[in-house]
């Protein structure tokens, strides 16, 4: 009855040409900025265009966060894309706050500069401007940075558009067969790379906090066991493979240390493990289920989902140990809770009526909110600008990801062309070097 | 070694024959001296498997150990009173063949998150570990191993599917 494993690492994946993920809105913001995003022009040969229309990109990033309305190309009334050809007027006109315009020129061989600049349509003045140096394989990464300093030009907040999101795969392949992929792919879903792929289960990945390696659960060998993986090279390691579950990885914030949880002496504990030295120490010691760990970005507590009071519910512990005290006293089913950046905010999988769906609860005024409408939703992973939360949920008995802006107020879908996808998790920010 | 009838009988015949044709001799060297399933019966079958007698009397379909999977409740992890004699009769298998070793695997239904749901499975696991221990079996014979949601039976998203799903299964 042994399976038989397969496991192959994707070292040298291309970029692909189109995206598998597609994202619609299928809850827009009201009161979003309107905002115009004029194509940018190509200063260039025209037989031989750059491979993505930047301007296009920046307004659907813009569109995506739900904070800024951008107006139809066929509205607009002129397409400057010079200083000298915006008359604010026309702007004006379409009630529009904001413009940014923009060209792209060549610039060596490969490479192009983007320039673009950002306007106040009702002073009529630039806010800013900036000349981007860049080749044609982070021309998309350089129209996300653009949309990254309007958005955080506009609403004082850091943009995250240029990030990735890590997600699970699944595609059954006949009876008892399936392939498991572990991927990645730009926060709009573009460009999805598989850097593992198994015949075995893959769960639980968790970025480190530089963004470069991904902890995850692999099967292979038909148990489980704790790897990390350079996301650039491919390059991994097994750190964990202990009798029973090695599972739920979660790195520390500066990276050092990983909580996972290990069933080794007989039931679900949280361990901690300092990854360079390769020593263990636990950090919960309870008979019941202690699970999914996830460190307050000061690193100074971890929460963690329990059984212990009878049914699942989120915990919070010292770095150093000790006494737990209950988090979640909001229904019986809450777990595999996650930090916003600032901490000051939980997200977690909560039962509501039957129906299994994201919440938020502050930590500060314990404002408990129910943020989605499936009812298989799990795996919720904060933005690391903390406006949006992504999350797995089924749509027509296919899984897919969802995300939810933090004040609830937009939701999206992110679909993807075959099989099951599950597990997203938002990269952070500082991601110099792409997969090659 | 008895059988009710002959279909069981067929069942082994034909199962010696197919381990007959895909293995010549014994590979593992286990009371093996017959080199096609023309031989002796059933004593071929349990030499090609490594191990004697175990194949046929594991895959007797009027044997109650010809039911491997056991089924739990919602949110639990207590043995159903209907799978106590399944699981005593493997009990009884595993004490009169202390040299095999069975794997149960825990599973959970899909609701919730994965990695309690990997907790979960591994606490049906270890209840049919300890419900095989308490009837005499060797604690080494027993191994666990949970797959939470991941590994579904059923792959409806419904009551059917979840019931199908929250499963323990001996795997030999």
């Amino acid at each position: 009855m042994k399976r038989l494993f397969f496991l192959v690492l994707m070292l040298g994946a291309s970029l692909q040409a189109n995206a598998a993920l597609t994202i619609e809105i299928t809850k827009g913001a009201e009161g979003a900025l309107p905002i115009a995003v004029v194509p940018f022009a190509w200063r260039g040969d025209a037989g031989r265009p750059p491979p993505h229309a930047v301007g296009e990109v920046v307004a659907a990033d813009l569109k995506r966060s739900g904070r800024f309305k951008p107006l139809s190309p066929d509205e607009m009334l002129a397409r400057p894309t010079r200083g000298e050809e915006v008359d604010f007027r026309d702007w004006r006109a379409l009630n529009v706050d904001n413009l940014v315009i923009g060209d792209i020129s060549p610039n060596g061989p490969g490479g192009f500069i983007v320039k673009f600049y950002l306007y106040d349509v009702f002073r009529g003045e630039q806010i800013t401007g900036y000349s981007m140096p860049t080749t044609a394989r982070d021309l998309r990464a350089t129209a996300h940075s653009i949309a990254d300093i309007v958005y955080e030009t506009l609403t004082g907040q850091p943009g995250a558009f240029a990030t990735r999101i890590a997600y699970v795969t699944s595609q059954r392949q006949g009876k008892d067969q399936e392939k498991v992929e572990l991927r990645i792919a730009d926060a709009d879903g573009y460009s999805p790379q598989t850097i593992v792929s198994s015949k075995e289960p893959i769960m639980s990945p968790a970025w480190s906090p530089d963004g470069r390696k991904l902890a995850y659960v692999s099967f292979e060998k038909a148990k489980p066991s704790i790897w990390l993986q350079e996301v650039f090279t491919g390059k991994r390691e097994k750190v964990s493979s202990f009798k029973g579950i090695n599972g739920a990885p979660a790195w520390s914030p500066d990276g050092r240390f990983l909580a996972l949880t290990l069933s080794k002496d007989g039931n679900p504990d949280i361990f901690i493990l300092d990854v360079a030295r390769r020593s263990l120490r636990p950090l919960t010691r309870h008979g019941a289920i202690d699970t999914e760990p996830a460190w307050a970005p000061d690193g100074k507590s971890l929460v963690f989902t329990s059984d212990r009071g009878g049914s699942p519910q989120i915990y919070r512990v010292s770095v150093n140990g000790g006494k737990a005290t209950r988090v979640t006293f909001e229904g019986k089913y809450n777990a595999r809770a996650s930090y916003a950046p600032d901490g000051r905010t939980l997200a977690m999988v909560t039962r509501v009526d039957g129906q299994y769906r994201i919440a938020t609860l502050d930590l500060e005024t314990r404002d408990f909110r129910v943020m989605s409408t499936g009812r298989l939703d799990e795996s919720p992973s904060f933005a690391p600008n903390g406006s949006m939360i992504i999350y797995a949920t089924r749509v027509n008995d296919k899984g897919m990801l969802a995300a939810v802006s933090t004040d609830g107020r937009v939701q999206q879908r992110l679909r993807i062309q075959e099989g099951d996808v599950r597990e997203p998790v938002w990269s952070p920010y500082h991601q110099q070097e792409r997969i090659r | 070694m008895k059988f009710n009838n002959s279909a069981g009988l067929a069942l082994v015949l034909s199962a010696l024959f197919f381990a007959g044709c895909s293995s010549t001799g014994s590979k593992d060297g286990e009371g093996a001296s017959v080199e096609d399933g023309s031989g002796s019966g059933a004593m071929t079958m349990g030499a090609s498997q490594g191990g004697s007698w175990s194949g046929s009397e594991l895959d007797n379909p009027n044997s109650l150990l010809s039911t491997r999977t056991i089924y739990f409740d919602f949110d639990q992890s207590t043995i159903r009173s209907e799978f106590i004699d399944v699981l005593r009769t493997h009990a009884g298998y595993l004490n009169s063949n202390r040299s095999v070793v069975v794997t149960v695997e825990g599973h959970a239904d899909e609701r919730g998150s994965r990695e309690y749901n990997i907790a979960l499975g591994e606490r049906r696991a270890n209840t049919v570990k300890r419900f095989l221990e308490a009837e005499g079996v060797d604690s080494t014979q027993i191994n666990t191993l949970s797959y939470g949601e991941e590994r579904a039976a059923a792959y409806g998203h419904d009551e059917v599917s979840w019931a199908e799903n929250r499963r323990a299964v001996l795997v030999y």
